[in-house]
């Protein structure tokens, strides 16, 4: 069993907080994981991705290669076409559909839509509206962690345990918005 | 024994912890960052110290002096920091290290964040000292105990080589035993007493020792070969990151290669005599320099064997090595995939953040250069190094740490006129005080911006060792003439005012410092919990 996947969006959206709940919930699950990531000056308003490998084996390479990945994740519609080419025939995409217009040249979006739509399996969700709905609008990332959730193979407890885990310092309040935002958006994904 | 989560920078640092560091010290910089971080909070209540120093050539002489006590200290950098090191560190592979040294420098092939992408290697070898490179977190914490044991044996400083991938990559690490620390007992005798007539007798000794150092790499358990007796025409030599890439694809590989990974230097001569004997063709796959390449074809390579690798253009010889640049090397496909890369995505390259205070000193900045037709700004390493890119275009070089200064100083005195020197408060405590220093002597006529975020802002907010009032005495300790020291808050309602007083002291026939003074949006940010708490 192996399960890869790319996060994508822009830096400041909460990637690596997604990238380290993964990451809580793979150890919890006893499985084998690597997990690559951008620190730095890309981190900046720029393009932010992240590659998540979990299997039942040893991992080698903390990057996913071109055509492996089962799943992309991405909290902007534009960050996810930009690693199509990473995906598996069979691998799906599921992504905000809420642009994040920090650049000049962001393409029409209907233009981006329909190319995510072209590559068959995907999942788009209103991120935007679903955190507003859990009462944070910054919980976008977790609303879009929740719809992926279904296409894991990490179990619902123990990625809603990892949520916990992740946001324990900053109080029940903000755990619960979180959790509902993880909720909606699981909802959305319809899984 | 446990099962932590970590990044491979902490995985080394926690290697350190348990080796019985007694300090741990360091200067900001992608991708090494998170080792200092890691340590300052596994130091807790003072268990060791771990510091942030005010730049990387302070840091190692420091861990010099913890060494000296006997004691262990860990020392670690980006890649481009050893550059600013490399006075003590060439000097100390010749003291005779008492205490443990380990130096963790962390290359960054592909530039994801620095100016470069130099092969640490080389300095080890430059040094002629061992260097350990790892492959996996569990290696990069089982290579930094040991780089201590190492150091202690062979009285030499160890290199731990990283690069961007395993430093900021997350994995799991079993912890071992802790070491207890050393008790203080200092180095006896001359060794360190570095006079010609010392020197000459240490240095020769560092020569005489190379034969054991290879001796060591020739067994160590880090290095493996594993000969495939049915395929006698590939082997692949495998380092660092470089052995994933060939592990993830050599399932596709038949029949499988022989594969000698190296992860210890001086090179593992024996071993790969021994894969050299075996084979036809050894493919050589490495990230960062064609360092291993290179030295195992020498002028004439090696007879009747053909080396592929970076040199031959088997593997691009510039940037970050992937599975799908290793696959296409091995001659295998590529993997089957949904759909190609888009050609009209747009780049999204990284940028300043909204509010941050750059951005009002660069259109001030702007404003106040409008009317001179041949003005150069020379900037240097920071968030403020993005002013380089649209919309502001508002600065024209990014070198080094602390060059903006000198640079102008070099500008100011070759004819450049208006001559402007931008740096922030980090990086002028790292090495723009000296050409300061220089430049208040002869009064040169320039202007330098100091840009005081109070932050080390770029690599993640580390604290700052001067600011405010702090950094502006220290100015005035050097010597600028005080009616040219002038502050500026940049702020969008201030843009003419600033402007105006950038514009005076252009204006001024002799040296100026400027600081523009607003805390980084994050810093203030963070201030503000910190108080309401």
């Amino acid at each position: 069993m192996k399960q890869d996947i790319i996060l994508a969006g822009v830096g400041g959206q909460g990637i690596l907080t997604i990238a380290n709940i993964i990451d809580y919930a793979a150890q919890k699950s006893g499985l084998c994981f690597k997990q690559a990531e951008v620190h730095g000056m890309s981190q900046r308003g720029g393009a932010v991705q992240s590659h998540v490998r979990l299997s039942d084996v040893e991992i080698y390479s903390d990057l996913v290669p071109k055509g492996a990945a089962d799943l992309i994740l991405s909290v902007e519609p534009l960050e996810a076409l930009r690693y199509i080419d990473y995906l598996h025939v069979e691998g799906k995409i599921v992504v905000s559909r809420n642009p994040y217009v920090n650049i000049p040249d962001y393409p029409d979006l209907d233009k981006v839509l329909d190319a995510i739509k072209q590559s068959g399996n995907h999942v788009i969700v209103d991120s935007e509206k679903l955190s507003r709905d859990a009462g944070s609008p910054r919980s976008q990332n977790i609303v879009m962690l929740g719809a992926a959730s279904g296409f894991m193979v990490l179990e619902e407890a123990i990625l809603i345990q990892s949520i916990k885990e992740f946001f324990k310092s900053k109080g029940d309040k903000i755990i619960d918005m979180n959790i509902e935002a993880f909720r909606l958006g699981r909802e959305a994904a319809g899984t | 024994m446990t099962n932590r989560l970590l990044l491979g920078d902490e995985a080394a640092a926690l290697g350190a912890v348990h080796a019985g560091i007694t300090a741990g010290y360091s200067y900001p910089g992608t991708p090494a960052s998170e080792v200092m971080e890691y340590l300052i909070k596994a130091s807790g209540s003072g268990e060791f110290k771990a510091n942030w120093c005010v730049n990387e050539k302070v840091a190692y002489e420091e861990a010099l002096g913890v060494s000296f006590a006997g004691k262990r200290a860990l020392v670690s950098m980006k890649h481009v920091g050893l550059n600013v090191a490399a006075d003590p560190f060439m000097n100390s592979s010749i003291t005779r290290i008492n205490g443990g040294l380990v130096v963790l420098v962390a290359d960054d092939p592909g530039m994801h964040s620095s100016q470069n992408e130099q092969d640490t290697r080389y300095y080890a070898q430059f040094a002629q000292i061992i260097c350990l490179e790892p492959s996996s977190h569990q290696e990069a914490y089982d290579m930094t105990r040991k780089a201590f044991d190492l150091s202690e044996y062979f009285h030499i400083p160890v290199v731990l080589r990283m690069v961007t991938r395993l430093a900021h990559s997350r994995g799991q690490v079993k912890e071992r035993t802790v070491r207890e620390k050393n008790k203080v007992k200092r180095a006896e005798g001359k060794d360190w007493t570095l006079l010609p007539v010392n020197a000459r007798r240490r240095f020769a000794s560092l020569i005489k020792e190379q034969k054991m150092l290879a001796k060591f790499s020739q067994g160590s358990p880090f290095n493996s070969l594993e000969i495939n007796e049915q395929n006698t025409k590939l082997g692949i030599i495998a380092s660092g990151i470089g052995y994933n890439y060939v592990m993830e694809n050599i399932k596709d590989l038949s029949p499988a290669p022989s594969v000698l990974k190296i992860s210890t230097y001086p090179l593992p001569q024996g071993l790969v005599q021994d894969l050299a004997e075996h084979v036809d063709t050894i493919v050589v796959i490495e990230e960062g320099y064609p360092f291993i390449e290179k030295n195992i074809k020498g002028l004439f390579g090696i007879k009747d064997k053909t080396i592929s690798g970076k040199l031959d253009g088997f593997l691009p010889i510039t940037g970050e090595l992937n599975p799908d640049l290793v696959r296409k090397a091995l001659q295998l496909d590529p993997l089957q995939r949904k759909g190609s890369a888009y050609d009209w995505l747009p780049g999204r390259p990284p940028q300043l953040c909204k509010g941050c205070p750059h951005i009002d000193t660069f259109k001030a900045l702007t404003k106040a250069l409008e009317t001179y037709s041949n003005a150069v700004v020379f900037s240097d390493i920071g968030c403020y190094t993005l002013g380089a890119l649209p919309p502001y275009n508002a600065v024209d070089t990014c070198v080094c740490m602390g060059a903006s200064v000198s640079m102008s100083k070099g500008g100011a005195e070759a004819g450049i006129y208006p001559c402007v020197g931008v740096i922030g408060d980090s990086t002028f405590i790292h090495s723009g005080i000296t050409p300061l220093l220089d430049a208040a002597s002869l009064d040169t006529n320039m202007t330098v911006v100091i840009l005081d975020n109070s932050t080390v802002a770029m690599t993640g907010g580390q604290p700052t060792v001067a600011t405010g009032e702090k950094l502006e005495n220290i100015i005035r300790g050097l010597g600028v003439d005080l009616r040219h020291i002038r502050r500026i808050v940049p702020l969008k309602k201030n843009l003419e005012e600033n402007a105006e007083i950038i514009k005076e002291e252009i204006e001024h026939a002799g040296l100026s410092v400027i600081i523009s003074f607003r805390a980084c949006i994050y810093e203030a940010r963070k201030r503000k919990k910190g108080a309401n708490k």
